[in-house]
């Protein structure tokens, strides 16, 4: 009986319904999504995060060098940076000034010394060492570095073998944090598979893991740790003790996760759609993965996004008391071992710097799960 | 309250015989057993040449012929009926030498940093929780979200650091090094005291950020409750009023956690001895394991894990008697 045209209705009113219509046709994901995005500190951190999971993945082609490329003119040298000016006057090119190594009339240790009269520009993809992209595109091309193929760039300064202190927190970032995920990934998997048969089952089973989840819990966790790392034979290759460690960091990480899972599959076991599933016939794996697992996916996301830095903590923990990875492999916590004492700290500060990549990995982790926990929450709208 | 208890201690005693058994486990790990090792440390550098004969002679004498199933009720029972660890072979003495009164150091730093803990964050979270959204609050949120993202071990490495720098002082240690072999005496005891705030302040970090959010959570909880809104009616000063109402209820997750935060305190003790350089139980739990003094490594690991299930039992018992809405027995 009314005639008005759609067009007709083009107002805010009409505006205001389909934004209130697509916020109720929205999927779970894209409502969280949506709460998600609205947590600024939250999105600062995933973007923190990703830049430093990006640098890992191309670790090869940010650092200018490689792990273990040794720079014998600079030992202990402090961080090069890059600059616009000198007494010589400005450039529009970033610069830095060449090192000539001289002995030190006291000691008679050579040392180097910044050369100010002699200018190395810096440059965006200058050609350098041969490596693997992602471990097949091979490239002899980095993020940046100097023009003089002889000269090198240290932005973060070397240390006592001249080693570039930036490439190798590169190359650490990617270890640290791949253990992270895998670690995570290995506990995430029991968690499920623990949690669920105790939740799934209840009564006799329920109680038997509950003690053996209680023993795993009771136990310290990082001389636990400790106990399991240092039964790994000294003879064994870095892969094998990179892998052993992820081993070892997921296989106690689980209890938390497990008790999650296991409780709130416990709660809705007598709700009418399991008993539904149950009673058409469907195999306990398909009842909790397809039907129970879903209703909190959201919060066992947040758990997982918590659980990350622990094992960061813990890997970094282990390495830097020499219970962990071990050199030549490179991570936080194996950088961190040559700044043990207040000596190295005072002398060469710059070793310190891959404690600020622990600090703002797990910060990170912890305001993304945060801003997560408010997202997935569904009932953080109604307040 | 009787049956309670006594079933909180069979349930311990389950846990422990359970945890007993995970860290024998740990110790049989090492490739190599404890003969291997032995022949080697008494006989490297020595010239003598050792075969496998002499070996397996050591095995026999040790009793490390035994299944594994024998080894450990040899192990457990002798702890149990008389408290005997084993042998320390880095030391050439039993276990029980070696740790002796480490454990009473041990026990000093875990309650220094509990209290520390507590007593700096009950009041903070029941301040922050009451100033909701001030600039305090904010601050005090920053702080903690710190708390848990500066490992105690680099913090133990700065504080060491500015220590040194500021007032060129040699911060580690638990004595002075006039008092280290020292018998104990009183000034002994004080130096003990001038050295421990220092190790418990870097180990209550992260207890702190930690319980400093608890407590600020179940208090903004606690506040919004009828039962303070009715009382500040009633013209109820507002002192006692936070303290008698939401203060003594949200007190109760802080409580249940005390065994926590003793696992906590426990799991980052070893790390932080190392970084401050105390040579007590942490740091030699470090040096068994780096030497693979497994006897030594497992008996510390037990002690640790039975403090923490204990102090895990006290505060049942705690929250128990503060909260009277918890079943007993249920």
């Amino acid at each position: 009986m009314s005639d008005v045209t759609p067009d007709k209705l083009n107002t805010a009113d009409e505006r205001e319904r389909q934004k209130r219509l697509k916020y109720y046709s929205a999927s779970q994901w894209t409502l969280i999504w949506w709460r998600f995005r609205r947590h600024r500190t939250a999105m600062i951190a995933s973007a923190i995060l990703g830049l430093m999971a990006l640098m890992g993945v191309f670790a090869e082609f940010v650092a200018p060098y490689g792990p273990t490329t040794r720079d014998a003119r600079y030992l202990d040298g402090p961080p090069q940076i890059p600059m616009f000016c000198d007494q010589n006057g400005c450039s529009w090119q970033p610069f830095v000034h060449g090192v000539t190594t001289q002995r030190d009339p006291v000691t008679l240790r050579s040392v180097s010394v910044p050369d100010p009269e002699s200018r190395i520009y810096v440059v965006l993809f200058p050609a350098g060492e041969d490596v693997e992209l992602l471990g097949f595109i091979p490239t002899n091309r980095h993020l940046f570095g100097l023009d003089d193929p002889d000269a090198k760039l240290h932005i973060w300064g070397t240390d006592s073998l001249g080693r570039d202190v930036f490439s190798r927190t590169v190359y650490a970032t990617r270890t640290s944090l791949s253990i992270g995920v895998l670690g995570v990934l290995i506990s995430f998997v029991l968690a499920l598979m623990i949690g669920g048969v105790a939740g799934y089952a209840g009564g006799m089973t329920d109680n038997v893991i509950q003690r053996g989840t209680e023993v795993v819990r009771v136990v310290p966790i990082i001389p636990l740790y400790m106990g399991l790392s240092a039964a790994m034979p000294k003879e064994w290759s870095t892969t094998q003790v990179y892998f052993t460690m992820t081993l070892i960091l997921g296989l106690f990480g689980w209890p938390t996760l497990a008790r999650r899972i296991r409780s709130q599959l416990l709660s809705i076991r007598g709700e009418d759609y399991v008993v539904a599933a149950r009673l058409a016939g469907a195999r306990p794996s398909r009842i909790i993965g397809h039907h129970m697992l879903p209703s909190f996916t959201g919060f066992i996301i947040v758990d997982l996004v918590i659980s990350f830095p622990y094992m960061i903590l813990a890997e970094t923990a282990l390495s830097f008391v020499g219970l962990g990875l071990r050199p030549p492999t490179v991570s936080w916590g194996v950088l961190l071992q040559e700044a043990q004492s207040v000596r190295v700290i005072e002398q060469t500060p710059w070793l310190f710097i891959p404690a600020a990549f622990v600090v703002v990995a797990v910060l990170a982790f912890t305001v993304i799960g945060d801003g997560l926990r408010d997202a997935a929450d569904p009932y953080s709208e109604a307040r | 309250m009787l049956r309670f208890v006594l079933e909180r201690l069979v349930g311990m005693a389950i846990t422990m015989l359970l945890v007993s058994m995970m860290v024998f486990v740990i110790m049989e790990l090492p490739p190599g057993d404890y003969a291997d090792r032995y022949a080697f440390r008494k006989y490297s550098g020595t010239g003598v040449s050792v075969t496998e004969a002499d070996v397996q002679a050591i095995r026999v004498e040790l009793g490390l012929d035994q299944p594994m199933v024998v080894r450990y009720f040899d192990w457990i029972g002798g702890i149990v009926l008389h408290g005997d660890f084993g042998q320390a072979f880095a030391f050439e003495t039993s276990v029980v030498n070696v740790i002796g009164d480490k454990v009473w150091l041990t026990l000093a730093i875990l309650f220094t940093t509990l209290i520390i803990t507590y007593v700096i964050s009950i009041p903070i979270g029941i301040y922050a929780a009451v100033k909701r959204g001030s600039a305090a609050d904010y601050g005090l949120t920053i702080f903690s979200y710190l708390g848990l993202a500066l490992p105690n071990f680099l913090l133990a490495l700065i504080l060491l650091y500015f220590a040194n720098r500021w007032f060129e002082a040699d911060i580690g240690g638990l004595f002075s090094s006039q008092y280290k072999d020292a018998p104990w005496s009183l000034a002994k005891l004080w130096d003990l005291v001038a050295h421990l705030w220092l190790p418990a302040v870097v180990l209550a970090w992260s207890a702190v950020a930690y319980q400093i959010q608890t407590m600020r959570a179940t208090m903004s909880d606690e506040l919004n409750r009828l039962s303070v809104t009715a009382a500040r009616a009633r013209g109820v000063p507002e002192g006692k009023l936070l303290w008698k109402y939401p203060a003594r209820l949200a007190i109760n997750p802080v409580v249940s956690t005390i065994g926590f935060d003793v696992n906590r305190i426990f799991s980052e003790l070893p790390i932080v001895a190392a970084v401050l350089g105390l040579t007590e139980l942490g740091e030699l739990l470090l040096r068994a394991y780096l030497d693979l003094d497994m006897y030594v490594a497992g008996a510390i690991l037990l002690l640790l894990t039975f403090i923490i299930v204990f102090m895990n039992f006290i505060s049942d018992i705690l929250l128990a008697w503060l909260d009277p809405r918890i079943k007993l027995g249920a």
